[in-house]
């Protein structure tokens, strides 16, 4: 990030405040749609805001509540968890499965990246995760092709599946971290596959000990971004158990609940404290991922963050 | 013997990338295909190939289900889209020049401010941003899209710009500088030329993401006359009991088929911007 390096010389002084005024759109859009939504759902957490009336300051009570008696609390936040630590990693070992064999090189592989980024593409759109909701019903077409293959129909939608199903859409959709990946393994010196080989190390060991710590910065960038979008995961579970959460709660998701509790319940502070709860909770487990990334990412300049351009 | 080696593995590695991209494909050509099936076909075989082509599910079914129609909704939906796209064009490029080229107090802390964002969670901010669109009484309109666009509401857009910028010299800046031009007029005349490129990628992820946006529509927009795609298609669909399912299926393929038109034709943009702006942070 350096820029100022070769800031031209002599420049007129009010130069300096006219880039200001470049950034100034970005500058009121945060003030407007981020700073101040930000500290006011914080306040609005402390009251008992509704649609209909003013606030009033209700103290710790919209956080009490939630930690002692609301059991669709505890739920939500188990499915989030079950749901986040399933999708995320099961997303990126497929997509650095797809994305080693795609940078092989083989004829026609700009057709398959295509290919397989296309469902990428719709992602959180509502005719994919309907087309879900179809496919996956108990007469849907995937148990049809199971019985095909004289396998027994599964209730993919049931309260012990409906989860992992819902994951599926989402692993489904591992196109840009696949596309992530691709462009890190170009950038992966040809040299040290060389020597490795020279070595005899065989193609296992290759890739444990050479394509898995060359990519470990790429690594650390998706389980950041995926976990943070997992957490919040919203339009697929809404379509697909018709904004239910169903069945029996088993697929209900963090971001369904405040959006229920918000606008279907209309309980605008009880739905901020919890957007609260979350935001902690998300803060907490990328602070533990930057923390622990000095342990197992490699970098080749020797462990500068902010990196150099 | 070697040759021979290496052409089973080539085969091997081939069929499995075949096998798979059928995998992934298939849920989108099984709609398709299903959009011509009849109703009564649909569900009895994972066959893609309609023992009978039905041709008027799309007639129908842009009638739409209700009072509104799908012409309606798709007309809605670019009313939406094309404004947000053109104004986040127009913001963005303009934010990402200023951050990328020009130095001004607080530069390096406003732009680490603006990456941040990138990372903060959206649903904390949802409840008083749509407290505030209501106060102003922009609910049930498309300002709450138009007006964050125009004041370069999305970071990840910024940001891609300006590693774009980066990567052209500042030689091209100095000399238009000597040559008497302002700092606009370079922005104008020689760098926004360059970056048609990723302007045009800003425009189509934008576009594509508005196109398939949910929640926001969801939670703004409230009669149906003012519907976009996203919610016209939810409205079909929560028909209690579907009787029509060729016609629904075939709506369902009018809201995936423009991104994935657009997309297959312009995926050299896609690749890069995202590799650009997810790997050089």
């Amino acid at each position: 990030m350096s820029t100022n390096g070769n800031v031209i010389k002599d420049k007129p002084k009010k130069r300096s405040w006219v880039g200001l005024l470049y950034i100034s759109p970005w500058l009121l859009g945060f003030l407007i749609f981020q700073l101040y939504p930000f500290f006011s759902s914080l306040y609005y957490s402390f009251t008992n805001l509704s649609m209909f009336k003013a606030p009033d300051f209700t103290g710790i009570q919209n956080y009490s509540y939630m930690f002692t008696r609301d059991a669709n609390f505890f739920q939500a936040l188990k499915v989030t968890f079950v749901y986040v630590l399933f999708a995320v990693p099961a997303k990126i070992i497929v997509s650095l499965l797809v994305a080693l064999i795609l940078s092989q090189k083989i004829r026609g592989i700009n057709f398959y990246r295509t290919v397989y980024y296309l469902p990428s593409i719709l992602g959180g759109s509502v005719a994919v995760a309907f087309l879900w909701r179809i496919l996956f019903m108990n007469d849907g077409i995937i148990n049809k092709c199971l019985s095909f293959f004289r396998m027994s129909p599964l209730q993919w939608l049931g309260p012990d599946l409906a989860l992992f199903t819902l994951s599926l859409l989402t692993v489904w959709q591992f196109g840009s971290s696949m596309l992530l990946f691709l462009a890190g393994l170009k950038q992966i010196p040809p040299e040290l596959y060389e020597a490795a080989k020279v070595d005899g190390a065989s193609s296992l060991k290759i890739f444990f000990r050479i394509t898995v710590p060359q990519l470990t910065p790429i690594i650390f960038f998706n389980l950041v971004m995926q976990m943070i979008n997992a957490f919040q995961e919203f339009t697929s579970v809404f379509i697909v158990t018709n904004g239910t959460g169903g069945p029996i709660g088993a697929t209900y998701l963090y971001g369904l609940m405040v959006y229920r509790n918000g606008f279907e319940f209309f309980k605008m502070g009880y739905a901020s404290a919890q957007s609260w709860v979350l935001f902690v909770i998300i803060m907490f487990f990328t602070a533990f991922i930057f923390k622990s990334s000095p342990y197992w990412i490699y970098y080749e300049d020797g462990g500068d963050i902010n990196g150099s351009k | 013997m070697a040759v021979n080696k290496r052409m089973v593995y080539t085969i091997v590695t081939h069929s499995y990338i075949v096998l798979f991209a059928i995998v992934m494909v298939y849920p989108l050509l099984w709609i398709i295909a299903s959009s011509f099936k009849p109703s009564s076909e649909i569900f009895s075989s994972p066959s893609l190939i309609p023992s009978q082509f039905v041709w008027d599910s799309y007639a129908k079914g842009w009638m739409g289900f209700g009072q509104q129609g799908f012409g309606l909704f798709v007309n809605n939906t670019f009313i939406l889209v094309i404004p947000t796209v053109i104004f986040t064009l127009v913001s963005s490029a303009l934010v990402a020049y200023g951050f990328a080229r020009l130095d001004f107090p607080l530069r390096k802390f406003f732009f680490a401010l603006m990456l941040s964002t990138l990372m903060l969670p959206g649903t904390i901010v949802i409840i008083p941003r749509y407290l505030l669109f209501k106060n102003l009484n922009w609910l049930n309109t498309y300002l709450p899209f138009y007006i964050p666009a125009l004041l370069a509401g999305n970071s990840f857009f910024i940001f891609m710009l300006v590693q774009f910028l980066r990567g052209i010299p500042r030689e091209l800046d100095e000399s238009a500088f000597v040559d008497g031009c302002n700092s606009f007029l370079i922005l104008y005349k020689i760098l926004l030329p360059l970056c048609k490129p990723a302007l045009f990628t800003v425009a189509l992820m934008q576009f594509i993401w508005l196109w398939n946006d949910f929640f926001n529509p969801l939670i703004y927009i409230n009669s149906v006359s003012k519907y976009p795609l996203a919610l016209g298609l939810r409205i079909s669909i929560d028909v209690g009991a579907i009787v029509n399912w060729n016609q629904v299926l075939a709506m369902a393929v009018v809201a995936i088929i423009p991104p994935v038109i657009l997309f297959v034709f312009t995926q050299k943009y896609f690749v890069e911007g995202i590799a650009t702006s997810g790997l050089k942070g």
